[in-house]
């Protein structure tokens, strides 16, 4: 074990990111509630300079660091910006909302900050131990942030929840990690991929191992049949937190996926294995995703169903077990987390001191009462129905253009059927909101950061959706040269 | 004589017996944390075992990686249990049922 060996240098933004938030954590003791808006600007900054650090060291290299425990490649830093831009989108939404909350904390700013880190070392991951350490740095700092409104009734319990089945998958992942552990007598993903490209494994422990991770990820990503937590969850958490939830650690969960399934375990003989249980998780969850959406009357709730049918989208990407299938499972997780911030800060948006527009009933004659941001609700809930033109659109053909070509028609065929089901429930929201009068006729007063983000945030489903091909080529061009 | 395979039926055993505590269990939520705990202990003893057998350090690192990262999980555990009973009072399990749909 030397220095050079240990080369710190690649894992710069993860080193940084601490240093500032363990900085960041000490500071807030001595800030005043008057002055919490230090705490939050002083969060985008971190956020904004790991981003500058990050793109800063880019390069079409893969190096290594911590003696081959922590690995940046094109993709990891690809995934690191997008989980920037979607922690620092949460930030900006969330923070008129938290003010009347009680959320604008101190601690909801680090503990945002400290689950970032933990998906950065997710997705840098190189070995099975810093996976599992990432996992639990975001889990844990989550399961707090749910818990954050001490007070309410509905976030403890679904606090609870979410830590219950979150500790089981985390117990059902490192179950199957000690299986991998056993076949093949190593942690380290390299050397794992390599033991079994060459044939010196035990071939059942393996695939048993296997079935438990992949059961470990189907929890983690809400993939029916472990999807139970998910609609509790995104309901009883307050919106800030149900956003953050929902959009950045979809992206850590690709990595997880990616460094697992496609780099140890994607010799062909094993990705057969695995293939039939993701058709399988994929199938069932835009299926019951979908269906059950449509009875929701909570808008939290129904975007949590479709949150489950997006993860059945994207794992028609990873079936393939191709480099092409993992850059649309790539592409199709960022565009999710676009569409995720842009439909959870509408909500935000809506809400106002002592109200929560959560039910679909508060869009009702959303277009009498602000014509442009019903024009913005229209464009998220098209793009998510993945209506022509907008980036939603692409997201879903280029998944389901992968799996055509690997050989999955029915699923294909199935999926297509399903995505009709979906566009009832999204066209739904847009139907109450042009055509219904309004029920709540409240002014809307936001912050000006806000309307300018969501703004961009919509128009930029609309405008990438007009040039889809560049942002689909860079997710392709990054799992290439990592894989 | 002792093998691999007993204590990897063992650790089985254990992980089975903590996923049937968190699914059948309708009494108490602290018996949900200590299946949690359950689980992750019998992780341990696979990763220990297959440590033995390999003759190879990482498994056992890896276990002490666990532990810690266990202990962070019950103190959270237990601090949303102590939330939860000051909102609803009472930890029954078949009492979290608000959020239906």
């Amino acid at each position: 074990m030397t220095l050079e060996s240990l080369n710190l240098l690649p894992a710069l933004p993860e080193v940084f990111l601490l240093c500032a938030v363990s900085a960041i954590l000490l500071l807030d003791l001595f800030i005043s509630d008057r002055n919490r808006a230090y705490t939050y600007l002083l969060s985008l900054l971190t956020l904004a300079a790991c981003a500058g650090i990050t793109l800063g060291t880019a390069s079409d290299r893969v190096e290594f660091a911590f003696n081959g425990l922590f690995v940046d490649d094109p993709l990891s830093d690809l995934l690191k910006v997008w989980v920037y831009i979607g922690v620092a989108g949460v930030m900006v939404y969330s923070h008129v909302y938290g003010r009347s909350r009680q959320l604008f904390r101190g601690e909801f700013f680090t503990l945002a900050l400290f689950s970032t880190l933990g998906m950065m070392v997710m997705i840098s991951a190189n070995h099975l131990l810093t996976l599992y350490l990432g996992l639990e740095l975001m889990s844990l700092s989550l399961y707090s942030m749910v818990a954050l409104q001490r007070e309410s009734p509905r976030s403890t319990e679904a606090a609870m929840k979410y830590f219950v089945l979150g500790a089981l998958a985390s117990g059902m992942l490192l179950y199957g990690m000690s299986m991998l552990y056993g076949a093949t007598g190593t942690l380290a993903i390299p050397d794992m991929a390599q033991r079994i490209a060459s044939g010196e494994v035990r071939g059942t422990i393996l695939v048993f191992g296997l079935v438990f991770v992949v059961a470990g990820l189907g929890f983690k990503l809400g993939a029916v049949p472990f999807h139970m937590w998910v609609p509790d969850v995104y309901h009883g958490a307050p919106t800030a937190v149900t956003l953050l939830i929902g959009s950045a650690p979809k992206l850590a969960t690709t990595g997880f996926i990616f460094r697992i399934l496609a780099e140890a375990l994607g010799s062909p003989s094993l990705v057969a294995e695995w293939q039939d249980m993701l058709v399988i998780l994929s199938v069932l969850s835009m299926v019951v995703g979908n269906v059950a959406a449509i009875v929701q009357t909570n808008l939290k709730r129904m975007l949590a169903y479709s949150t489950i049918s997006h993860m059945g989208f994207f794992l028609l990407g990873i079936l393939p077990g191709s480099a092409e299938g993992y850059g649309a499972a790539v592409f199709y997780a960022i565009v999710y987390v676009l569409m995720t911030l842009a439909s959870f800060g509408m909500i935000l948006l809506l809400s106002r001191e002592g109200f929560e527009a959560e039910n679909i009933d508060d869009f009702r004659g959303l277009n009498r009462r602000s014509r442009w941001y019903a024009f913005l609700m229209l464009l998220v809930m098209f793009s998510l129905a993945g209506i022509p033109v907008l980036l939603g659109f692409w997201a879903k053909l280029a998944v389901l253009q992968v799996a055509f070509e690997a050989g999955y028609t029915g699923v294909v065929v199935a999926a297509v059927l399903l995505s009709v089901v979906g566009a009832f429930y999204y066209l739904r929201v847009v139907r109450v909101m042009y055509f219904d009068d309004p029920v709540d006729t409240a002014p809307i007063v936001n912050a000006g950061d806000q309307r300018a983000l969501i703004a961009v945030n919509a128009l930029a489903l609309l405008v990438l959706g007009m040039a889809p091909g560049w942002l689909l080529a860079v997710c392709q061009q990054a799992v290439k040269a990592s894989l | 004589m002792i093998t691999l395979s007993h204590y990897l039926v063992l650790g089985a055993l254990l992980f089975a017996i903590s996923v049937v505590g968190i699914f059948l269990n309708r009494k108490n939520v602290i018996i949900l944390l200590m299946a949690i705990e359950l689980n992750l202990l019998a992780v341990n003893m696979n990763f220990v075992a297959f440590s033995h057998y390999l003759q190879d350090i990482s498994g056992q690192v890896f276990v002490f990686f666990i532990l810690t990262v266990a202990a962070a999980e019950s103190a959270i555990g237990l601090a949303i249990l102590v939330c939860l009973f000051r909102s609803l009072h009472t930890i029954n399990v078949d009492d979290l049922g608000s959020l239906k749909g």
